[in-house]
C-alpha cells in the first residue's frame, strides 16, 4: 500500500467516524460538502469538418470533489475519471484516480497545508498553480504550504512540492516564498490616509536533476540544475485611482520552449486605472522576454508551468468573436491595452429611460526586438545566450490587434439589447503555427436581444456576422433561446461558414439542446456539429472542442 | 489491485456523501457557514471571507467574471432593482469576480463604469470558488442573518431574480427555506 492510498484511507476513516459522532450534536460535528461534474459525448465520424472516427463511440470526463471541515481542520479529495478523455483534452489524462487530496489547518496567524494546493504569488509571473476543468488544465503543487499573518497587513507564504503531471508528478521540485505588506494596516498613523501602499516580493526556484540534451551531434548542454526567479510588485491606491506594477526576472533556464538558450528572462506588467460611479478607464502594458518557466525542461505542452503569463487581450463570449482568440507568446511579446466603460445616465436624451452602457477597448501585441549577440551567432542559437533585448523594445512582427465597441441598453422592462462590434488583426502564423498563412483581418458584428414575455418566459436571440477575406472567410450565425425561469432552457443555433473560399467547405455547424436546472444542479443535453470555441448558453460559459454528436453535462454542488 | 482499491474507495466516498446529503436534508441542520478564504478587494487589499457579514440581514453572494455574459446580465438586472431590494429587506449583494490576473485589474473600472453599488471582491486564483464548490458561473448563494448558507443556484435565466427576492423575503421573515427545496 503506497503513501497515497494510506492517506486516502485515513481520510475516509475520519469521514466514517464523524457522522456517528455528529448525531450527538456539538461533539466533533464537522461539515461535508463538495461538487460533481460529468461531461459525456458521443461521436459520429464527420470527415468533412474533420471530426474523426472515435473507436470508443462515447467519451467522458468527470470529477467528484469532497471537502470536509471541522473547526480549524479541512481535508479534501477529488476523484477524477476520463473514460477516455473527451477529444480536445490531453490524451495523457486517460485513466481514473485521486490526483488531488490535502489536509489544511487554519488557526490564528497560521494556515498550513500538506498535499495538493493551488497558489499564486502576485500576478502569477513567477508562480501560479491553478485548475481549469473546462480547459483540462491542472498544475497543482503536491507538497507543503505555510501561510503566516504575524500582524494584520503582513502575509508571508512558503511553498515546496512537485507539480501534477496528468496521473504523475513532474520531475522538478518547486520551492518559493512570497511576502506582502500593506503599509496602511501596519503603520497606525497611515490607517486613514487617502493613499494606500501595498508592496510585495517573491522568490521561486526549481530543481531538476541533470540529463543529457544534445544541441547537435557533438555538443551536449551543461544544464543549470537550480533555476531561480524573483519578482517585486507595488500597488498604489488614491481615491478612484489605482496604479499596480510587477517586475519579474528569471535566471538562465534552457528549455525546449526557448530552444535551449541561456539568456535571462524578464517580464513587466503595468496597470493604471481611474474610476468613479458611471465611468471607468484602464490602461495596461506588458512586456515579456523568455519567461516560460516549467518544472520539466523538455515539456512543450500546456503542462508543468510554474508561472502564468496572462494575455492582455479581451476574452469574448460571442461565438464568432471567439474564432480568433489570442494566446500569450512566452518567448517574447510586448503589448498594451486601453479600455473605457461609461454609463450614459438614465432619463437623459441619449441614455434613455434606463441608461446605456458604452464599452470601448483597444489592444495591440507585437513581438519584442531582438539583436544578435555578435556577427557569427544567429539569433536564438541553442546553447548560447540567444540574443540581446532591452525592456520595452518592440519588434517588427505584429501578433495581434483589436478594437471593440459594445453598447448595452434596456429599452423597456421587457426588452434589452447589446450591440457589439470587433475588429481584429490576427497573426495566424505565429499564434496557431500555420506557417505561410497570411495575417487575418476580421470584422465581427453582433446583435444580442432579450425579450421577456412575462415573469418566467423569455426569448433570447443572437445575430452574428464575421467578415474576413483570409482564412475561412465569412461566417453568419443565428441563435434562438427560450427560457422558463428558473428551471428550463431550450436553444438552437447555426453557424454557417458560407464565405469559405473553398466551396466544398461551406459548412453549417448546428446545435440543438435543452437543459434543466434545479438549485445548484444542472443537466444539459445537446446535439451538435461544432468547431472549437467558447460557448455561453443557458446561463453558463464553457470551452467546447470540435465534434459531431450528443453531449450530456451534469453538474451539482452540495 | 491498486485499481480495485481506488474504485472501492470511490464507491465508499459516494455512499458517504449521499448519506450525508440525506442526513442534512432529513434534519434541520443546513448550517453550513462561509469558509474563511483570503480574497482581494477591487484595489488589491487582502480581505478574509470570514468577515463577510450583513449585520443580521440576508446576504447574496454571486460568483461572476467579465467574460461571462449571463453573469453580467444577472448583475445588471438586479442592479436596476437593488435600491428597492435593500430598502425592503436590508439585503446586501456581494459579487465575487473570478477573473484571473489577465483581467482582474479591469474589474473595478468595469463595476464603477456600470454604476453597480455592490460590494465586489476578486478571487483571481479561484480559492474562494473552490472552497464554495462552484463549478460553473453564475453561481448564487443566499446567506441568512446568522451567516448560514441556506440556498444556492447555478446559472441565470430571465426572471430568476424574482425567485431570488422572494427567497430573500422569506429568509428575512425568519422562514427556513433550506428544508423544502421543492418547486412552487
Amino acid at each position: 500500500m503506497n503513501n497515497r492510498s494510506r492517506f486516502v484511507l485515513l481520510f475516509i476513516i475520519t469521514l466514517f467516524i464523524n457522522p456517528t459522532l455528529s448525531k450527538s450534536q456539538n461533539f466533533l460535528g464537522g461539515e461535508v460538502h463538495g461538487s460533481f461534474q460529468l461531461d459525456a459525448q458521443t461521436y459520429k465520424a464527420d470527415s468533412a469538418i474533420g471530426a474523426p472516427d472515435v473507436e470508443e463511440k462515447m467519451l467522458m470526463n468527470g470529477f467528484l470533489n469532497v471537502i470536509y471541515t471541522n473547526g480549524p481542520f479541512t481535508a479534501g479529495v477529488r476523484y477524477e475519471g476520463y473514460l477516455d478523455p473527451i477529444l480536445g483534452y490531453d490524451p495523457r489524462y486517460k485513466g481514473q484516480g485521486i490526483p488531488y487530496r490535502y489536509v489544511q489547518f487554519q488557526k490564528g496567524m497560521f494556515d498550513l497545508t500538506a498535499g495538493n494546493f493551488y497558489e499564486q504569488f502576485g500576478n502569477g509571473l513567477v508562480l501560479r498553480s491553478y485548475e481549469e476543468w473546462n480547459l483540462g488544465y491542472d498544475n497543482s503543487i503536491d507538497g507543503f504550504r505555510a501561510k503566516i499573518e504575524p500582524v494584520q497587513g503582513i502575509i508571508v507564504k512558503g511553498v515546496i512540492g512537485k507539480q501534477r503531471f496528468f496521473w504523475d508528478k513532474g520531475p522538478g521540485i518547486v520551492r518559493g516564498a512570497d511576502g506582502e505588506i500593506n503599509f496602511n494596516d501596519v503603520i497606525r498613523k497611515w490607517a486613514d490616509a487617502r493613499t494606500r501602499i501595498i508592496l510585495g516580493g517573491s522568490f521561486v526556484s526549481k530543481y531538476q536533476a541533470d540529463e543529457q540534451i544534445m544541441v547537435d551531434e557533438s555538443h551536449m548542454l551543461n544544464l543549470p540544475l537550480d533555476v531561480g526567479a524573483w519578482a517585486g510588485r507595488l500597488n498604489l491606491i488614491r481615491g478612484g485611482f489605482t496604479l499596480t506594477g510587477e517586475y519579474a526576472m528569471k535566471y538562465n533556464d534552457p528549455s525546449a520552449i526557448n530552444h535551449y538558450i541561456y539568456k535571462n528572462g524578464q517580464a513587466i506588467w503595468l496597470n493604471a486605472s481611474y474610476s468613479v460611479k458611471g465611468f471607468g478607464i484602464t490602461l495596461s502594458s506588458k512586456y515579456i522576454d523568455n519567461m516560460s518557466f516549467k518544472s520539466k525542461r523538455t515539456e512543450t505542452s500546456n503542462a508543468l508551468d510554474i508561472n502564468f503569463l496572462p494575455p492582455l487581450t479581451d476574452q469574448y463570449a460571442y461565438s464568432l468573436a471567439a474564432i480568433y482568440p489570442y494566446a500569450t507568446q512566452p518567448n517574447g511579446e510586448f503589448g498594451y491595452l486601453g479600455q473605457v466603460v461609461y454609463t450614459i445616465p438614465k432619463k437623459t436624451k441619449i441614455g434613455g429611460k434606463y441608461g446605456t452602457t458604452v464599452k470601448l477597448a483597444y489592444s495591440r501585441t507585437d513581438d519584442i526586438q531582438r539583436t544578435a549577440l555578435n556577427d557569427t551567432t544567429a539569433i536564438g542559437s541553442p546553447g548560447t545566450d540567444g540574443y540581446k533585448a532591452s525592456l520595452f523594445g518592440r519588434g517588427d512582427t505584429k501578433y495581434y490587434e483589436e478594437l471593440n465597441v459594445e453598447l448595452t441598453r434596456k429599452f423597456s422592462p421587457s426588452f434589452k439589447a447589446i450591440l457589439f462590434y470587433l475588429y481584429q488583426v490576427y497573426n495566424i502564423e505565429v499564434i496557431e503555427g500555420h506557417t505561410g498563412e497570411p495575417i487575418v483581418y476580421a470584422h465581427t458584428a453582433v446583435a444580442d436581444l432579450v425579450y421577456r414575455l412575462n415573469d418566467k418566459h423569455a426569448l433570447h436571440m443572437e445575430l452574428q456576422h464575421l467578415w474576413s477575406k483570409q482564412d475561412k472567410g465569412d461566417w453568419a450565425m443565428g441563435l434562438l433561446e427560450y427560457t422558463i425561469s428558473p428551471h428550463w432552457f431550450f436553444v438552437v443555433f447555426d453557424q454557417y461558414n458560407y464565405g469559405n473560399p473553398d466551396k466544398d467547405k461551406r459548412f453549417h455547424f448546428y446545435n440543438l439542446g435543452f437543459g434543466y436546472m434545479h438549485e445548484s444542479s444542472r443537466i444539459e443535453l445537446r446535439y451538435a456539429r461544432q468547431r472549437e470555441g467558447i460557448i455561453c448558453v443557458g446561463g453558463v460559459c464553457r470551452n467546447v472542442p470540435a465534434s459531431n454528436g450528443f453531449t450530456l453535462t451534469i453538474t451539482s454542488s452540495f | 489491485m491498486r485499481y480495485i482499491m481506488k474504485s472501492t474507495i470511490f464507491i465508499v466516498l459516494v455512499f458517504l456523501v449521499t448519506g450525508y446529503t440525506c442526513m442534512a436534508q432529513g434534519d434541520t441542520r443546513g448550517n453550513r457557514t462561509i469558509p474563511p478564504v483570503t480574497v482581494k478587494t477591487m484595489d488589491g487589499q487582502s480581505f478574509s471571507t470570514a468577515d463577510l457579514t450583513n449585520e443580521g440581514n440576508p446576504m447574496i453572494i454571486s460568483f461572476w467574471a467579465l467574460w461571462c455574459k449571463p453573469c453580467i446580465r444577472e448583475l445588471t438586472t438586479i442592479s436596476d432593482v437593488y435600491d428597492e431590494w435593500q430598502e425592503e429587506t436590508g439585503v446586501k449583494l456581494v459579487a465575487i469576480s473570478i477573473d484571473d490576473s489577465r483581467s482582474s485589474s479591469k474589474v473595478m473600472p468595469f463595476v464603477n463604469g456600470k454604476g453597480w453599488s455592490y460590494e465586489v471582491y476578486l478571487d483571481p486564483n479561484g480559492d474562494f470558488k473552490r472552497a464554495m464548490n462552484v463549478n460553473l458561473i453564475p453561481h448564487t448563494f443566499l446567506i441568512n442573518g446568522k451567516g448560514e448558507i441556506v440556498w444556492q443556484h447555478t446559472s441565470f435565466t430571465e426572471g430568476a431574480e424574482l425567485e431570488l427576492i422572494d427567497l430573500v423575503r422569506k429568509v428575512k421573515a425568519g422562514e427556513d427555506i433550506s428544508g423544502k427545496q421543492k418547486d412552487q
